[in-house]
C-alpha cells in the first residue's frame, strides 16, 4: 500500500501532464494544463460543464491528441501514441455515456480486453480466461449478468460493466468519467464503493464527478478546472472552500 | 469446439467430393456454366462480409477488386501464358496489395464516406484499364483457353472445380477470422471504434487486415473469369452490378456468421440463374432490388436473423 499524502516529493509521478494545450478551432479547451499524478493516488476532477475535464482525459487516454505539451506515463512520453498502446501501457477509462460492445454479452465485452490489452502472444487456455473474466465480474457485482447481452443491462449495470471492462485490461491508472451521473443515491454508493475497492488494490484512479458528496468521500486530492485552466488543486476541503471554485460553480 | 471443426471440415470435404463427382458424371455443360457463377458469388460475398460484415465497413468496391482479378489474369496470360493456378495466386497477391493501399487511403474515413471512396476507387481503376492498350483497352480482349487437365472433360468443368476450391478457401478463412481474436476485435470496433481502441484493440491494423484478406479473396475469385468467358472488357469486368449484387447477397443472408453470405449467395444466385433462363437477364436487377428492400424492411439481420428469431421463439415457447 502506498501511504497517502506526505512522501510525494520522493515518488516519481505515475502520470505527468506537462503544459498540455488543446484547441477546437478558436476555442481553447485546455490551456497550458500541468499536473503530476502520484502512484496510488485517488484524484477527484471537478469543474463546471465545458471546463475541459473530458478533453483532459481524452488527451490522457489518447482519444484526442494534445497540440502542445506532453503526457508522460511511467517516465515514457506517450503524447503521440494511439489509444490502444496507451491501454496496453496501463491506462484504462470508462466513458461518460456508456459505450458497450452492443453485439456482445457482458463476458465477451471483457474478453476483448483480455484478447488485446494483456501481453500479446501469451496463450491462455479458454477456461482460465473465463475464470479471469468471472473474477473481475464478481468483484464488480456483475457475475450473474455474465452471459446477458449488454443491451439488456440497466444504467448502473452499464456503468459497472464499463469499469469492469476497464479493469480487465489490468490498468495501473483508471479514469472514471462521471460513472455516477444520473444514478440514484444508493447506486452512487455502490459505484463509489467499487471505485474505493479498486483503489485499495493499488490502482491509481482519476474520478470525474459532479456529485460532491462522492468527490469528498473518494478523493485524497481534488483538482478543479474552469475554462481549460486549473483554478485550484489540493485537499478536498481546501478546494471546496476556494472562492474561485465557488464562483465557477455558482457563476457569481 | 473440436467436434464443430470436424463437422466443418467433413462438410467441406464432402462438398468438394460432390463437385468433383459432378464433373465426372454430368455430361451437359450448362449446369457447370451456371454453377460457376453461383460459386463465384459465394466467394465474393463471403470475402465482402469479412470487411463489410465483421468490421461493418460497407465496401462498394467489389467490382474494382473483381475487375483487377480479371485483368491480372488477362495480363499474365498475354505476357507469359502463365497457368491458371499462377493467375489466381498472383491475382490474390495483387488483391492483397490493393486492399492494403485502399485501406491505408480510406479506412480513416468512417461510415458512408468509406463507402463513397470505394465507389470512386472502382471508377478510377476501370478508367485506367480502359485506357490500357496492352490488355485490349475499351474494346476488350479475346482469350484462348489452353488444353484442359486430363481429369476433366472440359475447361468449364475444371473452372467449376477450381471455383469450388476457392469457396472452401474463402469460407475456411472467414470462419477462422470469425472464431479467433481477430473476429472479436473486428466485432468490437464495429460496435464502437473508440471504445475498442480504449480496450486495447489496434483498430486500424485490424481493419487493414480485414481489407487485405477481403481484397485478396475477391481478386482470386475474379481471376478465372477471363478463362470462363474467353473474353474480358473493362465495362463488364468492373461492372457496378458486382458490387450491388454481392452487397445484397451478404445483407440478405446476414453478416453475423460466415454461413450468412453463403446462404444469401445461393438464394439470390439460383434465383438469378433461373430468371435469366426463364424470363430475361434484365429482370435480375429488379428482383435484386425488390428482395433487398423486403429484407431491409422485414428482416434487417437477413436470413440468419430470421432463423435465430425462430429458434429463440421455439425455445421460449417450450420453456
Amino acid at each position: 500500500m502506498t501511504p497517502p499524502g506526505d512522501s510525494e516529493q520522493a515518488l516519481q509521478p505515475l502520470l505527468r501532464i506537462d503544459a498540455v494545450t488543446k484547441r477546437f478551432g478558436g476555442f481553447v479547451a485546455l490551456d497550458n494544463v500541468s499536473v503530476d499524478i502520484r502512484p496510488g493516488e485517488r484524484l477527484g476532477l471537478i469543474g463546471p460543464n465545458g471546463s475541459g475535464k473530458t478533453t483532459l482525459i481524452n488527451c490522457i487516454s489518447g482519444a484526442l491528441r494534445a497540440e502542445a505539451g506532453s503526457v508522460v506515463f511511467l517516465g515514457e512520453d506517450i503524447t503521440r501514441l494511439p489509444p490502444h498502446i496507451r491501454t496496453r501501457r496501463g491506462i484504462a477509462r470508462s466513458f461518460q455515456i456508456p459505450r458497450p460492445f452492443k453485439s456482445m454479452t457482458v463476458a465477451e465485452n471483457l474478453m476483448v480486453a483480455l484478447d488485446f490489452a494483456t501481453v500479446a502472444g501469451a496463450f491462455v487456455p479458454e477456461a482460465e480466461r473465463r475464470d479471469t473474466v468471472m473474477s473481475v465480474l464478481t468483484r464488480t457485482g456483475l457475475a450473474s449478468k455474465a452471459d446477458i447481452s449488454t443491451t439488456r443491462l440497466s444504467q448502473v449495470e452499464l456503468r459497472k460493466m464499463e469499469l469492469a471492462r476497464a479493469m480487465a485490461t489490468h490498468p495501473k491508472l483508471l479514469i472514471s468519467d462521471e460513472a455516477m451521473a444520473g444514478l440514484s443515491t444508493s447506486e452512487v454508493d455502490e459505484v463509489l464503493d467499487l471505485l474505493l475497492a479498486l483503489a485499495a488494490q493499488d490502482i491509481t484512479i482519476i474520478m470525474i464527478e459532479h456529485i460532491m458528496q462522492a468527490v469528498m468521500r473518494f478523493s485524497q486530492r481534488v483538482m478543479c478546472l474552469d475554462a481549460g485552466k486549473i483554478i485550484a488543486i489540493g485537499a478536498p476541503a481546501e478546494v471546496m472552500a476556494n472562492r474561485r471554485v465557488q464562483e465557477a460553480y455558482l457563476g457569481t | 469446439m473440436k467436434r464443430n471443426s470436424i463437422a466443418f471440415w467433413g462438410a467441406m470435404a464432402l462438398f468438394l467430393l460432390a463437385v468433383l463427382l459432378m464433373t465426372q458424371v454430368v455430361g451437359n455443360e450448362y449446369p457447370f456454366f451456371a454453377g460457376y457463377v453461383i460459386l463465384q458469388f459465394i466467394v465474393l460475398s463471403v470475402a465482402w462480409s469479412i470487411l463489410g460484415g465483421y468490421a461493418g465497413y460497407v465496401n462498394f468496391g467489389t467490382s474494382a477488386f473483381f475487375g483487377v482479378g480479371v485483368y491480372t489474369a488477362v495480363f499474365l496470360v498475354k505476357a507469359t501464358g502463365a497457368p491458371l493456378g499462377v493467375q489466381i495466386a498472383t491475382a490474390a497477391a495483387v488483391g492483397a496489395l490493393l486492399g492494403l493501399a485502399v485501406g491505408l487511403l480510406t479506412l480513416r474515413m468512417q461510415g458512408i464516406f468509406f463507402s463513397i471512396a470505394t465507389i470512386a476507387l472502382s471508377i478510377v481503376i476501370e478508367t485506367s484499364v480502359t485506357n490500357w492498350r496492352y490488355v485490349g483497352g475499351a474494346a476488350g480482349i479475346q482469350i484462348q483457353r489452353p488444353q484442359v487437365m486430363e481429369l476433366f472433360h472440359s475447361y468449364v468443368q475444371m473452372l467449376f472445380f477450381v471455383q469450388a476450391l476457392l469457396v472452401v478457401l474463402a469460407i475456411a478463412t472467414a470462419r477462422y477470422i470469425q472464431r479467433s481474436w481477430i473476429g472479436r476485435g473486428l466485432r468490437a470496433l464495429r460496435d464502437d471504434e473508440l471504445a475498442a481502441e480504449c480496450t486495447g484493440v489496434p483498430t486500424l491494423r485490424l481493419k487493414l487486415l480485414a481489407c487485405v484478406v477481403s481484397g485478396a479473396l475477391m481478386c482470386a475469385a475474379g481471376a478465372p473469369a477471363a478463362m470462363y468467358l474467353q473474353y474480358a472488357d473493362p465495362s463488364s469486368a468492373f461492372n457496378l452490378n458486382y458490387s450491388v449484387t454481392v452487397l445484397a447477397m451478404s445483407l440478405i443472408g446476414g453478416t453475423a456468421h460466415w454461413i450468412g453470405p453463403v446462404l444469401g449467395a445461393i438464394l439470390l444466385g439460383v434465383t438469378q440463374q433461373l430468371l435469366a433462363v426463364t424470363i430475361s437477364s434484365e429482370i435480375n436487377v429488379l428482383v435484386l432490388g425488390v428482395m433487398l428492400v423486403l429484407f431491409v424492411v422485414a428482416a434487417p439481420e437477413g436470413i440468419l436473423g430470421l432463423v435465430r428469431r425462430a429458434v429463440r421463439y421455439r425455445a421460449g415457447g417450450e420453456a
